[in-house]
């Protein structure tokens, strides 16, 4: 494997000026990413998710080549992302949730045919990947429809679309699922984990909606405060965070919190209570033994943990 | 040159998409074109000659600078929002020039604006009004050219007003003293032949000049000869040093951008 992006001993800090008394003001560093350490390679499908002001977005900035790191080195296929930032242009596809590259007032396929100048893709080049994208997310309905009148759906996928059709090795994306309703959703992580597939495009993402993770991303860094507090698999971070299991039992009538060694009763609601307790120090099969001698019990299921409880319980660990 | 030709064609397409606001203007542009007719016709009835201009070139010089109004456009140009709301980031992604860019988008919205906002409030004038402009093909070539280089006039102002948007976060104070000097300093709203002679003086020496009263007295024959190549030897000029001071600017802003951050 060869890793198409690469941070070594990363930092970033930015100069803030802080007000101290009515007039003077005092200069602070702040470090918005605080010697991070990573390297992607290709074909990657990568969660980077982290709490608001963690430094994801900077990350992203120093990778395109917007922010140079205050002190150690980036490498994005093997280019250094500020000196040469036009070269690796055409090699990086971004898209922004929140904002978007396309031409407000013109259909869609106006933009579509404009990038082919600006990355001076050959015609056919062109034709052919246009053809497959537009296939692949269902944007002929709407190719001629100036992209105002799109819902937010519709020009997310006709972003994707605009993002990669110079055929970048890598694509960035910065919360691509934001806003988007469930069948959106789900149309948009599909096309994702295609392109990562069939086309082996090396694919960075960030964003608040873990679903995304989850269901996508092979590999989860989780960065807090400026450092990488996690970067392995999603299973990984589960058995390492989330230790903990939840019985819940409904009982035959309601009746006081069970007493149970090693497990927390977390809420009662009527005759259903919830059991918390640490697989590494008691089993499930101990705990529903110790209900079953206490009280009758009609059902009994077990909750796992989430990725959404397991990143609050880092975020507010951290 | 390719890309920026494209940019240029869809500048000219988004515009046209705006049917209600290219009539309404229109109407706007053509009243407001007799209403400074008739003021200017009003101090003509005082005097025969006000700095260069006759009755009838005042007049014409109303209905010809209405029909330049939007070509001078708003203090400010679009870019100005995506810096305010950090959109620029992703123009600053693609390997294009910022600077090429935005002149081909403007150059197209205003070779859309000079087939209908151009010519009507003129036609409408002629009806009225005994209009009066060179007949000379050469001189209207010259004119030509002159108008083209003063819309580039205009958008290296406009580019500048537009960058300091990077700095002062907000453009809408720069946008509004940068029209309102635009509007007095250009022969917009008066001539700048009516001046006291230290403000022509001062006029003719700034930029806004070259934007409209220049080209427009190269249409009402006012300039010929040498005297014609230095006119537009100004407006080169004017071109370049605003277009120049426009890339320092945008490298200075990219600089402040990669190092403090969106």
């Amino acid at each position: 494997m060869t890793a198409v992006i690469e941070l070594d001993r990363v930092s970033k800090d930015f100069v803030v000026m802080r007000k101290k008394g009515r007039l003077r003001r005092e200069r602070m560093t702040v470090a918005a990413v605080d010697d991070i350490s990573l390297r992607i390679d290709t074909g990657e499908l990568v969660g980077y998710i982290g709490p608001n002001g963690a430094g994801k977005s900077t990350t992203i900035k120093m990778l395109t080549g917007i922010l140079v790191p205050s002190s150690g080195t980036v490498r994005v296929v093997g280019l250094d992302p500020q000196r040469r930032r036009v070269e690796l242009a055409s090699r990086i596809g971004v898209v922004f949730g929140q904002r978007t590259q396309l031409w407000w007032d013109l259909p869609l396929i106006d933009s579509f045919d404009l990038l082919r100048h600006v990355y001076r893709v050959p015609a056919d080049r062109h034709r052919a990947n246009l053809r497959r994208f537009v296939d692949l997310l269902e944007l002929e309905p709407f190719l001629h429809s100036p992209v105002r009148q799109l819902s937010l759906g519709q020009r997310m996928r006709g972003d994707l679309c605009a993002a990669l059709l110079h055929d970048p090795a890598i694509l960035y994306l910065d919360e691509p699922t934001i806003g988007l309703d469930v069948v959106s959703k789900a149309r948009v992580r599909e096309f994702l984990a295609q392109v990562n597939r069939d086309e082996g495009v090396t694919i960075l993402l960030t964003t608040h909606d873990l679903s995304d993770v989850e269901r996508l991303c092979s590999r989860l860094v989780v960065i807090d405060h400026g450092h990488v507090i996690h970067d392995g698999t999603v299973a990984e971070i589960k058995t390492m965070f989330g230790d903990t299991r939840t019985v819940v039992v409904d009982l035959e009538e309601a009746g006081p919190s069970l007493v149970v060694p090693g497990a927390e009763v977390v809420e009662v609601d009527g005759p259903r209570q919830w059991l918390r307790f640490r697989r590494s120090e008691v089993t499930a099969a101990e705990v529903i033994a110790a209900v079953v001698g206490q009280a009758r019990v009609r059902d009994l299921s077990i909750e796992e943990p989430d990725i959404e409880d397991v990143v609050t319980r880092i975020y507010t660990s951290g | 040159m390719r890309l920026y030709w494209e940019v240029l064609r869809r500048g000219f397409r988004r515009y046209s998409t705006y049917r209600a606001a290219t009539l309404a203007g229109l109407f706007t542009n053509t009243v407001f074109g007799f209403l400074k007719a008739y003021i200017l016709l009003a101090v003509y009835e005082q005097r025969d000659v006000v700095g260069g201009f006759d009755a009838t070139d005042a007049v014409t010089f109303s209905f010809v600078t209405q029909g330049f109004f939007v070509m001078l456009g708003a203090g400010h140009l679009e870019l100005a929002d995506r810096i305010q709301s950090g959109d620029v980031v992703t123009d600053l992604y693609r390997p294009v020039d910022l600077q090429a860019w935005w002149l081909a988008q403007d150059l197209g919205r205003i070779a859309f604006q000079v087939a209908l906002r151009g010519c009507v409030p003129f036609l409408v004038g002629s009806l009225v009004f005994d209009l009066d402009i060179t007949s000379d093909p050469a001189l209207i070539a010259a004119f030509a050219l002159s108008a083209l280089l003063g819309i580039v006039v205009s958008f290296g102002h406009r580019f500048l007003v537009t960058l300091t948007t990077f700095w002062l976060l907000d453009y809408r104070g720069t946008s509004q003293v940068a029209t309102v000097v635009t509007m007095f300093f250009s022969g917009m709203i008066l001539p700048i032949g009516f001046f006291p002679d230290w403000l022509e003086a001062l006029a003719r020496a700034l930029p806004y000049a070259a934007m409209l009263q220049l080209p427009v007295e190269v249409l009402l024959g006012k300039h010929t000869g040498s005297d014609l190549l230095a006119l537009l030897g100004v407006q080169v000029l004017w071109a370049v040093l605003l277009l120049a001071g426009g890339r320092v600017l945008l490298s200075a802003a990219s600089r402040k951008l990669v190092i403090q951050g969106g």
